[in-house]
């Protein structure tokens, strides 16, 4: 059963370039073996921390999106603990919110359909009472 | 015409008001529609004949669409966020209940990964 997951890390700042890509390679790699999917891989920067994380004020935010099981992550987790460089990390199940999110769309749209008048015309009476008050 | 939607609207802003008068943090924004005298709106303030306006609070996530509320969207969440860090209650933003439950998610989620502080201000 494959769930789609964000995993967010952060690693220190004084970690070059080549070392994040390798670590994230290694990474892919793992996620790959077990049967699971990488979609994206975002480097969001260097950014400062809200508070002190193991003495660091700056950390670099690595966002990756994936498919796979909850055993992958188990693993993922694991090795994000263990690497020396990582000093926070967090995963956050996204695909049930994403139906949620399909979801409100398709009502959305059909409600659209039906109705495609009344609802613009209530909202500009609403803008003249507005105006007029 | 147009006129009679107004008390409809203005009776409900009446309950959902708290008596936290103008301490309204980053609700409603640019959205004031001026009322003089409405059953919600301006208010005569006992003897000393002071008038103040309580501004209708509404809630951020439904004015703008949003349906997905993200823990990455660091400034949309700081904006809930009290100086010293605590989630700001819902009577004083005017978020609604089901928004109000995934903002406090994310913020936690945000906590989580040093993009809001747990106490304090950011460093």
């Amino acid at each position: 059963m494959n769930r789609t997951y964000e995993l967010m890390f952060i690693v220190r700042p004084d970690m070059t370039e080549e070392d994040q890509d390798k670590l994230i390679s290694t990474l892919e790699s793992v996620v790959t073996s077990s049967g699971g999917q990488m979609k994206s891989v975002e480097k969001m920067g260097k950014r400062r921390l809200a508070y002190l994380v193991r003495r660091f004020h700056d950390g670099v935010y690595i966002l990756l999106t994936l498919e796979g099981s909850g055993g992958l992550i188990h693993e993922l987790e694991r090795r994000l603990r263990v690497s020396e460089p990582v000093i926070k990390f967090l995963t956050v199940r996204i695909d049930e919110e994403q139906k949620r999110l399909e979801k409100i769309k398709k009502i959305k749209e059909a409600r659209k359909k039906a109705s495609p008048a009344p609802a613009p015309a209530a909202e500009a009476g609403g803008e003249t009472a507005a105006v007029t008050a | 015409m147009a006129d009679e939607t107004r008390p409809v609207t203005s009776a409900s802003e009446h309950t959902s008001g708290g008596p936290s008068g103008d301490r309204d943090r980053s609700g409603g924004g640019d959205r004031r529609p001026p009322r003089p005298g409405g059953p919600g709106g301006g208010r005569e303030g006992g003897p000393g004949g002071r008038k103040y306006f309580r501004r209708k609070k509404v809630c951020k996530f439904c004015v703008e669409k949003i349906d997905f509320i993200d823990y990455k969207d660091y400034r949309t969440l700081g904006q809930f966020v009290a100086e010293s860090g605590k989630i700001v209650p819902r009577r004083l933003t005017g978020v609604c209940t089901p928004h109000q439950r995934r903002l406090s998610l994310a913020i936690k989620q945000a906590r989580n990964i040093a993009l809001l502080p747990f106490a304090g201000r950011a460093l």
